[in-house]
């Protein structure tokens, strides 16, 4: 039974002729080689997004410093913005989805497969179109060519009276357009969760990673929709003379704000989850245990998807808010740190008493813990609306936001790629430059953003393009850039060892972690079919009862 | 060994997930249940926010007829479905086609109404804050409406040339699921655009 549920037949790769390798590629319905496209393209992205991040910290490394101009600084915080949230982590995060989920759930494919290769498709023309307007946005001679109007686009900077020319046009519709790319893979995942798991597999037997991203879909639904929503109305604004958000004519800046908030920050939800997933696989696996508290990981997913949609308005107590929109506001994002604080706890409940395995994944878990934990408790000092009228739009603010995305969202994606790269590729990663890797990115990443938190302490406010020396924040900003190439040095190197590993790596075998989920019981790189013969499940660990049917983990679930 | 393999045959034959169709055509009114949320939200936001006119209750009247249509057009496509899924494709043939109908009469009152509203009252998306969200949260629908009527032809279309049987039941149904999420939708829009706001 068991050596028939894990038969493979090995993949045949015969050399064959560039044009009709890359027409496979451009065609493909396979999740596979959808969730590799999504990744790939978001790798690019990503480098693109870091260099707008180096100029920034390159022009702020010195007071009066006259490295770029004012207006190509607003651009390159504008761009880095976008490009990072919707061109690298969610399009990376979809990636990994993509490519797991079938895998873990015991399926042949996604559940709407041309659906899922339309949807990657819209995502990438959205990134192509918005990063056109480099080129493309002088819609006036002199009116500037990249969005510049910050990654949230308040009114009335996005009016077509204060922003001339196609540049905000090219922010708008490209995100729309990759919108459109996110309602459909969360549909997509949404279905193929709840319609495809193999027999066996109930809701409560399903790897953590599948809930969560079942949560992450529901959340997408829910709030990348409200953006699309508000994406329309700035378009009908600005092509057809709408006055959705034109303050001359009784409209309300405010509304947008609401609108996009509704929609942010859920999103960072949307992104975190499948952090929080790549860590619930990550760290059992590493730790030689089962998860600890699996329904309660469960529910505290659910309960961070229904509180994460109600707590968009923290990002506007300056904006000034009646007392009980604030209080509301306060409490709702205060108690959100309560299924996040479950969720920490149930990980080194994983750990504790584990034989942890110190292997380069299970490191960016382990500091993926320690970095999401601050940046949980910097966000519970944000939430109180007096410290934030303080602190709000300051580089404290900018420090926390980055904590969260970098020291926990990218953190685990980089441990994603280490703990996956032998499945997807069939070939063993280089130990010692993943070392690397973590080890400067760790040193790079602490430089950076412990060190933002103090100029934002001392009054410097986010998105200035210079400053004045003797204020106290030249030091700060400084060890901040410098932190920068430490981080730029560590991509560098994780780049190489994927490039150096795909073609020279040692093979990795169907299950190198000694692992407990489906997707390792198949072959490394998994046939397009990915199951010979379609898995039965009968607990949380299909992979531990074949390997131990003398104690299988069903006689105790 | 064999005791293994029987208990997992036991679960293999027993189990049964949710069709795909309909959870994917539910999720996708999830969604554009969110983005018609942020447009009513808009609407009636801006209610009396106009600066100047016309107002609504100087322009806008109750499209009874409209709305009579659209909503029966949500009880015959139910009916159509029914008859196919009892293997009666004339009968199906004959409801679709009377929602097709019905989709359209609906359709071409609403043009009738923009047409007086633009060329004898003289609003437009650009007149004031009730042309903007008046024209484009009823627009949102009517884009609705017109996607239905599209995906609506099509299936009248593969009817006529015979390539509709009784095993189509179920895709007629998760059609039917997005045709009366366009129904329901109508009535949200009716109530806040000419009962609240006016």
């Amino acid at each position: 039974m068991a050596s028939e549920s894990i038969a493979l037949t090995p993949v045949h790769d015969a050399s064959r002729p560039i044009g009709t390798t890359l027409h496979d590629w451009v065609v493909t319905v396979d999740h596979k080689k959808l969730g590799i496209l999504y990744i790939f393209y978001s790798l690019i992205f990503l480098v693109i997004g870091g260099i707008e991040a180096t100029i920034m910290r390159i022009q702020l490394i010195v007071p009066h410093n006259h490295f770029v101009s004012p207006q190509a600084f607003n651009r390159m915080f504008t761009m880095h913005g976008t490009t990072m949230i919707f061109f690298v982590a969610m399009p990376i995060l979809f990636g990994f989805g993509n490519y797991l989920i079938p895998l873990m759930i015991g399926a042949r494919d996604m559940a709407f497969p041309r659906l899922n290769a339309w949807s990657f498709w819209l995502t990438a023309f959205g990134g192509l179109l918005l990063y056109f307007s480099f080129i493309g946005g002088n819609g006036l001679y002199g009116a500037g060519s990249a969005p510049d109007v910050g990654w949230f686009a308040y009114a009335p900077l996005t009016a077509s009276t204060f922003s001339l020319g196609h540049s905000t046009d090219f922010w708008t519709l490209g995100l729309l357009v990759s919108g459109f790319g996110s309602i459909g893979t969360a549909i997509n995942i949404l279905v193929t969760i709840m319609c495809l798991r193999c027999p066996g597999m109930t809701l409560s037997k399903m790897p953590l990673l599948a809930w969560l991203n079942l949560v992450m879909a529901a959340m997408v639904l829910l709030a990348i929709s409200p953006l699309t929503a508000a994406q329309i109305m700035l378009s009908l604004d600005r092509f057809l003379g709408a006055h959705f958000f034109d303050t001359q004519a009784g409209g309300s800046a405010v509304l947008w704000m609401h609108f996009f908030w509704i929609f942010g920050h859920p999103e960072v939800y949307v992104l975190v989850l499948p952090a929080f997933a790549f860590a619930s696989e990550i760290i059992p696996v590493f730790s030689r245990k089962p998860i600890f508290g699996y329904p309660v990981m469960v529910a505290a997913t659910v309960g961070i998807g229904f509180v994460g949609l109600s707590v968009w308005a923290h990002h506007m107590f300056t904006v000034g808010m009646n007392p009980y929109a604030n209080s509301f506001f306060t409490i709702t994002t205060m108690v959100i740190g309560v299924p996040t604080g479950i969720k920490i706890f149930n990980w080194i409940g994983t750990m504790w008493g584990g034989k942890i395995i110190l292997k380069t994944p299970m490191l960016f878990c382990i500091a993926f813990l320690f970095q999401f934990l601050i940046a949980g408790l910097t966000g519970i000092m944000l939430s109180a609306a007096p410290f934030d009228w303080q602190l709000g739009n300051s580089y404290f603010v900018v420090a926390h936001f980055h904590y969260v995305i970098v020291g926990a969202i990218l953190f685990t994606i980089f441990g994603a790629f280490y703990y996956w790269f032998p499945k997807m590729s069939g070939r063993m990663y280089n130990e010692t430059l993943g070392k690397w890797h973590f080890w400067l990115f760790f040193i790079g990443f602490h430089l950076t953003f412990d060190f933002m938190h103090i100029p934002g302490l001392l009054g410097m406010p986010r998105r200035i393009y210079t400053y004045e020396p003797g204020r106290g924040w030249d030091i700060w900003n400084l060890i901040c850039t410098v932190g920068v190439f430490f981080q730029a040095v560590a991509i560098i190197v994780f780049i190489g060892n994927l490039l150096w590993s795909y073609f020279n790596g040692k093979s990795a075998g169907n299950d190198p972690w000694d692992a407990w989920t489906l997707e390792w019981s198949t072959s490394s790189p998994p046939a397009e079919y990915n199951f010979a013969k379609v898995p039965v499940v009968r607990s949380r660990r299909p992979l531990w009862d074949i390997k131990h049917p003398e104690d299988p983990d069903w006689k105790y679930e | 060994m064999s005791s293994t393999s029987s208990t997992a045959l036991s679960i293999e034959s027993q189990w049964e997930l949710p069709s795909r169709g309909h959870v994917g055509m539910l999720s996708l009114i999830a969604a554009e249940f969110a983005i018609f949320t942020i447009f009513v939200v808009a609407y009636l936001f801006y209610i009396g926010k106009s600066l100047t006119g016309p107002m609504p209750k100087d322009v806008l009247e109750m499209p009874i007829f409209a709305s009579i249509c659209l909503l029966s057009s949500s009880w015959t496509i139910h009916v159509a479905v029914k008859a196919l899924r009892n293997g009666k494709v004339r009968g199906f043939g004959a409801w679709w086609f009377a929602t097709i109908a019905l989709g359209l009469i609906f359709l071409i009152e609403t043009g009738r109404e923009w047409h007086h509203l633009i060329f004898e009252k003289g609003l437009t998306i650009s007149t004031n804050l009730f042309g903007t969200t008046y024209y484009s949260l009823v627009g949102l629908h009517a884009f609705h409406v017109v996607v239905g009527l599209i995906g609506l032809s099509i299936a009248m279309i593969l009817t006529l040339l015979g390539k509709v049987k009784q095993e189509h039941g179920d895709r007629a149904d998760v059609f039917s699921l997005y045709w009366h999420f366009v129904d329901v939708v109508w009535i949200i829009v009716f109530t806040v655009v000419y009962i609240i706001g006016r």
